[in-house]
């Protein structure tokens, strides 16, 4: 008799464990770990896996972050990342014209890109304040509109660094700009660890660490709790004398120039600024990390931003090397975009709104 | 259109988007200096490839799901088809009816699952529809990619990959192009008109206005306007948006198939990637709303689009001496009447909500007092 309960106490256990992991979760980290297992026996090494994947976190992950605030606000997820790119793009680029170099240009463009986030963040959430219901696809066509727009002001706004323009022309700026010379691994090679093959780059991590920390202890100050409700409960929160609008606002805000700077840990990692059509898809992998971490439409904590981008970019690393090395076909493509798109459908479809 | 109280106020807000489009056309035109022969003839000829693929997406409309960016699912369900049978070489009429009849079963199927996620997705259809878009095409990538060769046997070299499996990035479909249009075609002072095509068209409006007269067509307009008051008149509503969808993606796919026949080849990874978003906005830039559209909405909507599209380049390469501008120009347009025709939508629906809920305090008042 109690060697039942107890056994369909497990059970239950066990059930309630799935279900509050979620199954699509338990795969992608049960498919992750077993191509950790299989890397060592097709014959690609551990130690450089693992040093990839913890690269590809750290440039992502401030990315990811981004979704954060928005997410706790009720705006849903940020489909409209790629303005906060923009942002972050204006002060890479601005900080090079400008003639900073090193460290210094890493810096001046956090600090450059700050007052367009703000403002481009600003007119972006109120836009989202007069739609709200309908945020997620008004926000992706924002990001699309703002990109396209983006390209014509790239090839147009008077910019002369020979480091960006075009050779021949003498203007317009390159689709690819290399940051070699201004802070390229500026903060991966701060602090860098190195065991064997195993490469920690501890500055970036140090450099997420710091952001996560600062948007958990946001969240517990009085504006953070007001976030909160705000986006598990508007009436509520309107019913406590919260300014509903106004602190929106600020998630949008807040999202938008954790893109900006998040692009820019990007670009130090990844060695290249990056123009014109490329920050187009940079939302949807982002959005599908902080989903696979188990953060649903309408709540997300730092856990899942930490969890979702390294199962995420782990399966992004990882697939290739492996997949290669196995059957000689290369279908980490395939994979990723099944995976990813799918993460977000599952989310999509999950009755998980509050009501508004 | 309401003809008794006619207010040119009301006109101009309520058809800004497309006057707009005339007024940057009217601008355009002259700059890129095309003669009208020329722009006519264009004209025509997208006319008759693209308005298929636009009507498609006026039935999910109808029944209240908004813009089916999910389309494109039935444009992969086309290219599959035309992968198959140019891969049988079958050529000509025979090829592209067969290829229609083939692309059935699988639109039937991808439309069925999409109409199935979407009643999970209730409210935001639109987001969902759009990321189906994209997980289908990974499915698509994976089948056309890595299957075809393997699993589906593809007999003909000239449209496999040279590794052995997979299909080429460009299948010709040279003999079949534009075998719909040359057909019946005539030529008026150089300016060629597919007929048949434009018959084809034509069939297809004529049906689509049956159709809403038919109890189907019926149920879904109640379905578009209130789903639960169409479910307590016994409307089975999950029923009528699958097949709403469905019907959609079927069309869709015959619409690619029309699509590709004139254009002649198919680029087997991007043909279909774009084809939604253009579709829309063509739709969006004729006077259409995401609750609303007409026939006349698709047809003025491709005439002006796609004469933006042709004259936009050229004229922005005249006035900043940059062709690209011109090019970047068009994308950021269909973008950005999404963008508008989407938050016009919300905002709309918002102001609606609010106004029924002060109708709501003030009856609640009325009755206070009574």
């Amino acid at each position: 008799m109690s060697e039942s309960v107890k056994r369909s106490g497990v059970q239950g256990k066990l059930r309630s464990f799935v279900q509050s992991f979620g199954l699509p979760r338990l795969i992608i980290a049960g498919f992750l770990l077993l191509l950790f297992i299989a890397a060592p026996m097709v014959g690609s090494d551990l130690g450089v896996q693992l040093t990839n994947t913890i690269n590809r976190f750290s440039w992502n992950a401030i990315l990811v972050l981004a979704m954060v605030p928005m997410v706790h606000s009720g705006c849903g997820l940020n489909f409209g990342l790629p303005l906060g790119i923009i942002s972050g793009l204006l002060g890479a680029t601005l900080s090079m014209e400008f003639g900073f170099s090193g460290p210094m240009s890493f810096v001046m463009a956090i600090v450059i890109s700050t007052p367009f986030a703000i403002l481009l963040g600003g007119g972006y959430g109120w836009l989202l304040n007069r739609i709200k219901g309908g945020e997620m696809m008004i926000a992706t066509y924002v990001g699309f509109s703002s990109v396209s727009f983006m390209c014509m002001m790239w090839l147009l706004l008077p910019y002369h660094s020979p480091n960006m323009v075009w050779g021949l022309a003498g203007k317009g700026l390159r689709t690819t700009i290399s940051v070699e010379g201004y802070y390229d691994k500026v903060l991966s090679s701060f602090l860098q660890i190195q065991i064997g093959t195993l490469v920690i780059p501890t500055g970036a991590l140090l450099f997420f660490a710091l952001l996560a920390f600062a948007m958990w202890a946001f969240l517990l100050t009085k504006t953070g709790t007001a976030m909160t409700a705000v986006g598990s409960n508007p009436t509520f929160a309107r019913a406590a004398g919260i300014d509903i609008d106004r602190i929106r606002m600020l998630s949008v805000v807040m999202s938008t120039w954790l893109a900006a700077v998040g692009i820019l840990v990007y670009e130090q990692g990844f060695g290249f600024v990056q123009l014109y059509m490329a920050p187009f898809n940079m939302a949807l992998p982002a959005v599908s990390a902080i989903l696979i971490g188990g953060a649903t439409v309408n709540k997300a904590t730092i856990m899942n931003v930490i969890i979702g981008t390294f199962l995420f970019q782990g399966i992004v690393t990882m697939t290739p090397t492996v997949m290669n090395n196995m059957i000689h076909m290369d279908m980490s493509e395939v994979i990723r975009i099944i995976v990813s798109n799918g993460m977000i459908l599952y989310a999509l479809t999950r009755k998980s709104e509050a009501s508004r | 259109m309401n003809k008794k109280k006619f207010s040119l106020g009301e006109f101009l807000r309520g058809n800004s988007v497309p006057i707009m489009f005339i007024l940057i056309c009217a601008f355009c035109i002259p700059i890129s200096g095309f003669s009208p022969t020329y722009l006519l003839n264009e004209i025509i000829t997208r006319l008759g490839r693209n308005a298929f693929l636009i009507l498609s997406l006026l039935i999910p409309i109808m029944a209240g799901m908004g813009l089916n960016f999910g389309m494109t699912l039935g444009a992969m369900a086309g290219e599959i088809a035309l992968i198959l049978v140019s891969d049988w070489q079958i050529w000509g009429i025979p090829g592209v009816v067969l290829a229609m009849i083939i692309s059935i079963p699988f639109s039937v199927a991808l439309g069925l699952l999409c109409g199935k996620i979407l009643n999970m997705a209730k409210g935001r259809e639109m987001v969902t529809s759009y990321i189906i878009s994209y997980f289908i095409n990974g499915v698509y990538q994976l089948v056309v990619l890595y299957m075809m060769g393997p699993i589906i046997p593809i007999a003909h070299s000239s449209i496999k990959l040279p590794r052995g499996y997979g299909i080429r990035n460009t299948v010709s479909l040279l003999n079949m192009r534009q075998c719909l249009d040359d057909l019946l075609a005539i030529r008026v002072s150089g300016v060629k008109i597919p007929v048949l095509t434009l018959i084809i068209i034509a069939l297809m409006c004529l049906a689509i206005v049956w159709f809403r007269k038919t109890k189907l067509g019926q149920d879904m307009r109640a379905v578009g306007q209130d789903m639960d008051v169409a479910r307590d008149a016994g409307i089975q509503v999950e029923r009528t948006r699958i097949i709403s969808i469905v019907i959609s993606t079927v069309l869709a796919g015959f619409g690619m198939i029309i699509y590709l026949q004139n254009m002649g080849n198919l680029s087997t990874y991007s043909s279909h990637s774009q084809i939604g978003m253009f579709c829309i906005a063509a739709l969006l830039v004729g006077g259409a709303s995401v609750d609303k559209a007409s026939i006349g909405n698709v047809f003025l909507g491709v005439i002006l689009f796609h004469l933006m599209f042709i004259v936009a380049p050229s004229a922005g390469a005249k006035i900043t001496g940059d062709s690209m501008i011109g090019e970047y120009f068009r994308v950021f347009v269909s973008y950005g009447v999404i963008t508008v025709a989407l938050v016009m939508y919300e905002t709309k629906k918002r102001r609606a909500k609010q106004s029924l809920g002060r109708q709501l305090e003030e009856d609640q008042r009325k009755g206070e007092k009574a």
